[in-house]
């Protein structure tokens, strides 16, 4: 077995706010190996962006982080800012929901890809403008050499996440994280960025990390999926056997929350009740117990744990886990 | 058009031959280019397209909110368009808009109550017992403890409480019509589920009929009767949402359905969907103007602008090449 | 199945507990002082000090002693008393001049970022025009035509302020009336003075009351500057600026002459600094950013 090239162990993370100490990651374990995706998915608020904060080191400053950040044999956490400096690009590299803050505006889509190269690479102007051209090309912008010399606000949403794509391939990482790649994007876009990035993923035999907060857009494009409630993972399995056979309640109701094409117009949606907990106070059970319907006494008094009973290689954290295959909409 | 036996069986909003332009850097920006719908009382007319489409610009034209530059926008037998000053800002209290994003649609610095029982206000209800009743009768339907809410800021709340709160506020003065301009696009999924149904049982509840924006289908198609695709300015088919889902007939549709993600692992997801991205609206295509992106153009789609046309399966279409009928 | 939502949402996020334990001492610090200054001006008739302007010829320049506390002028007036009155016109000033300011320039603001337009462009274009002309010019030349007195001071300072609340006003105005919950005041038919009144002017009331104050110290010491250059409120009359003025010719002999008033307007300037930076970090309604 090749060793894991991303592993989280104990990995909590924690925030001082006016309310109180906010647990925003609780006790997280999860591994990735080389050339993997894994997705992640949980609802706003449920800590899957402070995780990736915490692989990429790049948590606030008040943050609290506790626990161990493995990457490629080196403990992130404790990595001097310099050496975590030339890690990221060629290494570690990241893409965000909002492609319009994470380019620089007053900069040309030219500059901020052939500074990075030259940056991380070293390659001289001409070689790194030739490179550029090329990248643009791979990630389906039309037209790459006319666009260096444009400025983010010159293009259109879908072409700007597009860009940031680019710069954060450009120098080959290792490992990529897309946190809610395309939340702010059309549907139509949305499809194309993923397979964008799938794409890529598989030439490159990189390992992704995808968050997001729908269950849909990981279902074809991960191996594996890990799912996010109130700080902890709460399930995780190879993504064919998590959709065959979800065991948290949370999960399938996630799922059924989402619209389908093949049922009736009015249907009505199985939405879930309530709102996740408050993070700023920790409940001696099961956090979804709330919201949950087949929870019990037990639940509510006693934190289940992410184990796999059955060795089957789907974990789940859930005192009742469902046993016949998700039956969504029921 | 005979249907003018009864202002009961005419629709309640019709919008007919709209043109909205705007000027952008010296040159005309055509946002909505001579469309015409109607939207009968009680009934969802879901209106679908990527963003820059000019169907929220649509929404807005039909408000008055940004005034049309030809066409008519006829409400209950009332062309708003002709209305000015005193008489539209009445006849706005008939028609409401709920928002994309919650947050900014609420006053941050006025409390809950206050955002409610502003429109009470506006309308020169000044018994306060009877505003005080009405909006907590209008918060408790949204789902929202009104002893709780009431004194508290719009930040003190999520995403999906603010936008209960904005439906609150939209529905207190008993509209007709709502026109919900992406109202779930910012939640999260299980948010979107609560806010979707609760909007059904607002329209049952108050009687309303809504004219329901959004980009994603699988989101218009839990709501809508009929479904309106939009693309660039323009209308590309208009249809029962059964008949629009099952068998699209213009490509934009099928492209549009063919790019939901499917909870699924089994159902590979779609790849070649038509590549790249609409045009800009400040230089349309010729003719046709979903050519550029479609996989059955040819010559006569370049050269005559298609028309809307009834297909065999009971919608209609604005394509020279239909996939049906 | 359906779940309706009747019951839940009412576990709402908990409330930020109220800001105001962390103030922090520079702070405390900054009001006493203002406060006690502001006091002190208000009732130098009551305190027991002596008159400002009674000379004693045998105590000129004399260091701190019993009888005066802060010592005497040059021309053996009580520095302390001095001060205080010296501050009635600082503060009156300092305050007033704002004041005009904060009213017709916040309203012209609001009114061209709302509106738009010819008012707009109209407003803008006088301002700018206000913006260009000199500003020493032009206190000279009101003060040369109507003389000098602590209102035309005012006057000419509150004038002057103008164009800088205008364009607080109309910035701020400007990013929030195309916010939606402007635009839901619309379909609700919310006549445009309500709109002002109700949703923006709350909103832009608490940045212009942070510049407000930011202008109050500018002014205090644009007042000194008048002062010191003679334009200010004649003498006898103290004011912080004029002792400047009169302390640098005995600077070598008796520094505080010039130094009491210098560290007095310091004081209260960086008083009211803290104070704005502080109000308008506390009435920020999010608590925070994550």
């Amino acid at each position: 077995m090749t060793r894991a090239l991303l592993s989280l162990e104990d990995v909590s993370v924690e925030l001082p706010t006016p309310r109180g100490t906010l647990r925003a990651v609780d006790k997280v374990d999860l591994s990735l190996m080389p050339g993997r995706t894994l997705g992640i998915v949980g609802e706003s608020g449920c800590g899957k962006t402070m995780l990736s904060r915490a692989i990429l080191q790049l948590l606030p400053k008040r943050a609290k982080l506790s626990g161990r950040v493995r990457f490629g044999g080196h403990d992130l956490a404790a990595l001097p800012a310099e050496s975590l400096r030339r890690l990221r690009g060629p290494e570690l590299a990241v893409v965000f929901q909002d492609p319009m803050t994470s380019l620089n505006p007053v900069l040309t889509i030219g500059t901020q890809l052939i500074e990075t190269l030259q940056a991380h690479l070293g390659m001289d102007g001409a070689a790194a403008a030739r490179r550029s051209v090329d990248l643009l090309a791979a990630v389906g912008i039309p037209a790459p050499a006319q666009r260096l010399r444009q400025y983010p606000h010159q293009l259109s949403g879908g072409m700007r996440q597009r860009v940031a794509i680019a710069i954060a391939l450009s120098c080959e990482p290792k490992l990529l994280v897309a946190d809610e790649p395309t939340t702010a994007l059309d549907v139509t876009v949305q499809a194309q960025i993923l397979d964008l990035l799938a794409r890529e993923q598989r030439r490159r035999q990189m390992a992704m990390i995808l968050i997001t907060h729908d269950l849909g857009v990981v279902a074809g494009r991960t191996d594996e999926v890990a799912v996010m409630y109130a700080g902890r993972v709460v399930e995780r399995a190879p993504t064919a056997q998590l959709f065959a056979r979800m065991r948290m309640p949370y999960t399938e109701a996630l799922l059924a929350a989402i619209p389908k094409l093949d049922s009736p117009p009015h249907t009505t949606l199985p939405a879930i009740a309530g709102r996740p907990p408050d993070p700023t106070r920790p409940m001696p059970g099961c956090s979804f117990s709330p919201r949950c319907r087949y929870a019990d006494d037990h639940c509510r008094h006693a934190k289940p744990t992410l184990a796999d009973p059955e060795r089957s290689g789907g974990f789940y954290a859930c005192w009742h886990p469902l046993t016949l295959p998700a039956a969504v909409g029921t | 058009m005979a249907d003018s036996t009864s202002r009961l069986n005419a629709p309640l909003l019709s919008v007919e031959q709209l043109v909205v332009e705007y000027p952008v850097s010296g040159r005309t920006l055509s946002a909505v280019a001579d469309v015409s719908l109607t939207v009968g009382r009680g009934e969802t007319l879901g209106l679908v397209g990527e963003s820059g489409c000019g169907k929220s610009t649509l929404g807005r034209a039909v408000l008055q909110l940004r005034r049309p530059t030809a066409g008519k926008v006829v409400f209950d037998g009332a062309d708003l368009t002709a209305l000015d000053g005193e008489a539209l800002r009445l006849m706005r209290r008939r028609l409401q808009l709920i928002f994309q994003d919650p947050i900014a649609s609420l006053n941050p610095r006025r409390c809950i109550g206050d955002i409610v029982a502003e429109p009470l206000v506006i309308t020169g209800i000044t018994d306060r017992n009877e505003r005080e009743r009405r909006v907590r009768d209008v918060l408790a339907a949204v789902g929202l403890d009104p002893d709780v809410v009431w004194r508290r800021l719009p930040h003190e709340f999520s995403g999906g409480q603010c936008q209960r709160v904005c439906i609150a506020r939209a529905l207190i003065l008993e509209p007709e019509l709502v026109i919900c301009d992406e109202p779930v696009s910012a939640l999260d999924v299980s948010i979107r589920a609560q806010i979707l149904n609760l909007l059904e049982e607002m329209k049952q509840r108050y009687g309303l009929t809504l004219l329901f924006i959004a980009h994603d289908l699988a989101v218009v198609k839990a709501v809508s009767d009929r479904i309106a695709v939009m693309y660039l300015g323009r209308l590309c088919e208009v249809g029962p949402t059964e008949a629009v889902f099952d068998r699209p007939a213009h490509p934009y549709t099928a492209l549009l359905l063919e790019a939901i993600p499917v909870p699924d692992p089994t159902v590979m997801p779609a790849t070649n969907i038509a590549t790249g991205e609409p045009p800009s609206p400040l230089d349309p295509p010729s003719g046709c103007r979903f050519r550029t992106r479609c996989p059955r153009a040819d010559r006569l789609c370049a050269e005559k602008v298609p028309i809307l046309q009834a297909t065999a399966g009971g919608q209609t279409v604005a394509c020279h090449h239909p996939l049906t009928g | 199945m359906a779940v309706l939502e009747l019951e839940g949402d009412t576990a709402l996020v908990s409330p930020v507990r109220r800001r105001g334990r962390r103030l922090g001492g520079l702070f405390v610090a900054a009001l006493f002082w203002v406060v006690l200054i502001g006091l002190a001006a208000i009732l130098a008739n009551v305190l027991p000090i002596v008159s400002p302007t009674d000379m004693d010829f045998l105590g000129k320049r004399a260091p701190p002693s019993a009888a005066h506390l802060l010592g005497t002028d040059q021309l053996g007036r009580d520095m302390l008393s001095r001060l205080i009155y010296g501050a009635r016109i600082s503060l009156t000033v300092g305050l007033l001049s704002p004041v005009i300011g904060l009213v017709i320039g916040g309203a012209l603001g609001m009114l061209a970022g709302y509106f738009g337009g010819r008012f707009e462009a109209l407003t803008v274009g006088g301002v700018d025009v206000l913006l260009a002309f000199p500003p020493l010019v032009f206190a000279l030349a009101v003060t040369a035509y109507l003389g000098q007195s602590a209102l035309n001071i005012t006057l000419v300072i509150g004038v002057l302020s103008i164009p800088a609340f205008t364009r607080v006003a109309r910035a701020v105005t400007l990013s929030l009336a195309q916010r939606e919950f402007v635009v839901a005041a619309q379909t609700l038919g919310a006549t445009h003075m309500r709109i002002l009144l109700r949703e923006l002017l709350p909103n832009v009331a608490l940045p212009l009351m942070a510049f407000f104050l930011l202008a109050v110290a500018v002014t205090i010491v644009v007042e000194g500057a008048l002062s010191f250059l003679g334009l200010g409120v004649p003498p006898p009359a103290p004011s912080w600026g004029s002792m400047i003025g009169e302390g640098r010719e005995s600077l070598d002999i008796a520094p505080w002459l010039a130094f009491l008033p210098a560290g007095f307007m310091f004081a209260t300037v960086l008083a009211f600094n803290v104070i704005g930076d502080t109000l308008r970090a506390l009435t920020d309604p999010r608590p925070g950013a994550l």
